[in-house]
């Protein structure tokens, strides 16, 4: 049956039910070494502090990556196809400020979620059409996309805060299903359909030719243009409906969030597979390198080092794990020897 | 004369291929000596061991009487061999003077660089020369042959003594390569030995003293040009018997599968017009730049064609792009697997499958049975050597690479398959597979068109032969009754 497929496999190299062959390519695959760091890390953290595998800090770190995580299938998705996205950051703050604006004004909520989320949509949009029509490469297009969003959310709030919204908008961001909070609930849910979509789907496996090849894709019959038109959106819309979640956890929109978001997520997932070369890369994976830079920073925290570390510990991180990719690859052709001339 | 390069019996192995066997040459001070042979003859390769790119296997180089272990580009230029590539390698956006002394460029003790010294300097390479270029106009300014002219003072600022130039003149216009030529007969007054690819027949006899022939990567002969006759030369490259390498031609034709009228080029005047049959095998041979592949990719949509109409049997088909064509029935393979064709990095699985996902497909979710159905099923039809449909394609060999292109085309059930170098870069085992494999296509009633440089290919598969030239079509054979140096004639209009 289709479920008993492995999860860790990527697209450009799915494992054989066959399990000793299954088995080698899941311990070479790089989600399987990240959930095996994962698991270490805890252990490991949990062994120093005593207090790291507790329901509480776990349930903390979980609700930090929530938001995140819902953005990492668009960042995926954009990487796989050879670009990336650097404007998530501000659609995510973008799309909070007009769902919190929205609210303010008296609108009914399913509206104002409606406007956050369109928000998003237009913005994608406008930043698939600039590289598909204008042929402006996606740094220059979504840099740009991240200077106007974010002006444009302290525009529309004028730089301040916007509080004082309606309680039961609350319920997403702050309640509980099963005693699990709901928006963990909600970004586990986009992580799997993404993760799903992007091995599965015939329309999202187009993505990763793109990103392999873009001039075979077009040869082989595939809209390359769309693929793109199609990436860009989904990942504006993904970044807005982060911030429209995460401004009902914290209850308010908040002009200044999500500011740096962008390159964490573009580190999380390559140090979960992808590339900036295009064509590979797993929404799972950029989950794992989530939490594996989660953990490692959440570590720092309980063992009492200074917050300024952090961002050195990611940026170390970050390095290690694509320096390692770019040895064993070159480690591996320098194996094969002199073949190819 | 003297002797300033002399190579004896070298000898270059590929994996599965050896490009070179105990080949022979030898380079006199002074005298422009052309290197001629079919495409796969092992001219380039030669070439490439002369200027230090590639190590023979056996054999031995001297230079100026010398024996010399050529290991990297640089080494041969600073003995004084310096090679222009077929295509150029200059930077676009820099001036002609920061072009012909790329990293050598006169500093001062805060290694800024002197411009002024750096024109004076190019301005004096360049007149020595008599080339009539400017060294402060950038080289994205100047026309292909202007190029073609700096590339070789930037090579003879290393005072070469030995300059080797893959098809300089396949850029150029006659009258651009006219210059050239007469450039090169200067140049080898100074003593500079000059080493010239061409597969134009009349450049050589215009401007060559001795010509070496090269087939199949073994060494045919050297004869002075004063000597022989352009018929002798083709000879010398031609002899060969086809052997059991092309499949019997079939006797039945069908109807009209595909007609073109009128199509017209981008940047091109001509309007070229000729039929498929079904179950034709249609050759399309023309040099370099001719607009063969420029034919085929109109066809499938790849590039705009400017005017013209395509039917498909009978109907008129409007063809925006290969999206379209496919669903009309069309399959292009095209010239360069890696560039334009492979996702290298990807499955075998996944590279036969591009242009097939829906089929492989249930409701818009991609069946894991099906693709590893469809994938396998080719890799046992063409008989594809992979441990697994899993591998990495870019882990192949070429011949394996392109059989599993071959069969992403065939797994859209074609009407009609353009194939554009279906054999190139690939071993003679894989390349006979090709070939019997167009002819059973063809045998089921599917049209093809096959566009090759080799002149054996196009004799030993095509039914039927269009020749090109210069965007147009010069001249239409029936492969029967063709030879080798008729072709040649038209596609280089002499």
């Amino acid at each position: 049956m289709e479920t008993t497929t492995p999860i860790h496999d990527t697209p450009a190299i799915t494992p054989r039910p066959r399990i000793a062959d299954g088995l080698m390519r899941l311990l070479r695959a790089r989600e399987a070494a990240l959930v095996i760091l994962i698991i270490l890390i805890g252990v490991a953290l949990q062994i120093i502090t005593g207090r790291f595998l507790t329901v509480p800090n776990l349930n903390a770190i979980s609700l930090g990556f929530a938001t995140s995580a819902i953005m990492i299938f668009g960042m995926t998705a954009a990487l796989a196809s050879g670009g990336f996205d650097l404007s998530v950051g501000s659609v995510f703050a973008l799309g909070g400020v007009s769902v919190a604006t929205a609210l303010h004004a008296g609108l009914p909520i399913p509206l104002a979620i409606l406007i956050g989320l369109g928000v998003g949509v237009v913005a994608g949009l406008i930043n698939g059409l600039l590289i598909t029509r204008a042929h402006i490469n996606p740094f220059i297009t979504t840099l740009g996309m991240m200077g106007i969003a974010r002006g444009t959310s302290l525009a529309i709030t004028e730089g301040t805060i916007v509080a004082g919204l309606p309680q039961e908008y609350f319920v997403w961001g702050q309640g509980k299903t099963l005693e699990i909070p709901n928006l963990i609930l909600i970004a586990l849910g986009i992580i799997l359909i993404g993760d799903f979509l992007m091995r599965r789907s015939s329309l999202l496996r187009q993505i990763y030719y793109v990103g392999g090849n873009e001039e075979a894709a077009r040869l082989s019959g595939i809209n390359v243009q769309r693929v793109k038109l199609g990436v860009y959106t989904l990942s504006g819309f993904l970044a807005a409906l982060a911030g429209v979640l995460s401004v009902s956890r914290f209850t308010v929109g908040d002009p200044g969030a999500g500011s740096g978001e962008e390159l964490r997520i573009i580190a999380a997932c390559i140090i979960g597979g992808c590339s900036l070369q295009g064509g590979k890369g797993t929404v799972i994976g950029g989950l794992f390198g989530l939490i594996f830079v989660g953990f490692i920073n959440n570590g720092l925290i309980l063992l009492r080092v200074p917050v300024y570390w952090q961002q050195l510990s990611m940026g170390i991180v970050l390095i290690l794990a694509v320096g390692f990719d770019t040895f064993s690859q070159r480690w591996q052709m320098r194996s094969r020897g002199k073949k190819s001339e | 004369m003297t002797l300033v390069l002399d190579a004896v019996g070298i000898t270059k192995e590929f994996p599965g291929t050896r490009a070179l066997n105990n080949v022979h040459l030898d380079l006199r001070a002074g005298e422009i000596h052309a290197v001629m042979g079919e495409n796969g003859a092992g001219k380039s390769t030669l070439m490439k061991i002369l200027a230090g790119i590639d190590y023979p296997n056996s054999g031995e180089i001297r230079f100026q009487g010398q024996p010399v272990q050529l290991t990297s580009p640089r080494e041969a230029l600073m003995l004084g061999i310096a090679i222009v590539h077929q295509e150029l390698s200059l930077v676009p956006p820099l001036t002609v003077a920061e072009n012909i002394f790329p990293g050598r460029l006169p500093v001062n003790r805060f290694g800024l660089v002197r411009y002024g010294m750096l024109f004076e300097q190019a301005q004096a390479a360049l007149d020595k020369l008599n080339i009539a270029v400017d060294p402060r106009a950038l080289v994205s300014q100047l026309s292909v042959a202007q190029q073609q002219l700096v590339e070789i003072a930037k090579a003879l600022s290393y005072n070469c003594k030995v300059l080797i130039l893959d098809e300089p003149t396949s850029a150029l216009t006659d009258s651009e390569a006219n210059l050239l030529l007469g450039f090169l007969k200067r140049l080898t007054q100074e003593g500079v030995g000059i080493l010239y690819i061409s597969h134009k027949i009349n450049e050589v006899f215009a401007a060559a003293d001795r010509v070496t022939v090269l087939r199949d990567g073994e060494y045919v002969g050297t004869e002075s040009i004063a000597e022989i006759t352009p018929d002798h030369v083709i000879r010398m490259m031609v002899g060969r018997e086809l052997g059991d390498l092309y499949p019997p031609r079939s006797e039945k034709r069908g109807g009209v599968l595909l007609e073109v009228r009128n199509l017209r080029l981008p940047n091109q005047t001509a309007r070229n017009s000729f039929q498929l049959y079904e179950g034709e095998i249609l050759g399309i041979a023309g040099l370099l730049g001719s607009g063969r592949s420029e034919l085929a990719r109109a066809i499938f949509g790849v590039d705009p064609k400017t005017e013209g109409e395509i039917l498909l049997q009978g109907r008129t088909l409007h063809i925006q792009n290969p999206q379209q064509a496919i669903r009309y029935g069309l399959g292009y393979l095209p010239e360069d697997r890696k560039i334009a064709g492979l996702f290298l990095e990807m499955s075998v699985k996944l590279n036969i499958e591009a242009a097939t996902i829906p089929e492989v497909s249930h409701y818009g979710l991609v069946s894991a049975a099906k693709e590893r159905a469809l994938a396998e099923q080719y890799v046992g039809m063409l008989n594809i050597s992979t441990p697994s449909v899993e591998q990495e394609v870019r882990r192949l060999s070429g011949g394996n690479q392109q059989k599993a292109l071959v069969a992403r085309w065939l797994s859209i059930n074609p009407k009609i398959l353009i194939v554009d170098e279906p054999t190139r870069g690939i071993d003679v085992g894989a390349k006979k597979e090709i070939h019997f494999l167009l002819r059973e296509l063809a045998h089921k009633g599917v049209g093809v068109i096959m566009i090759s440089s080799e002149l054996p290919e196009i004799l030993g598969m095509s039914d039927r032969i269009l020749v090109m030239h210069e965007g147009s079509i010069a001249a239409e054979y029936a492969s029967k009754t063709v030879t080798e140096e008729e072709i040649i004639r038209s596609a280089s209009n002499s």
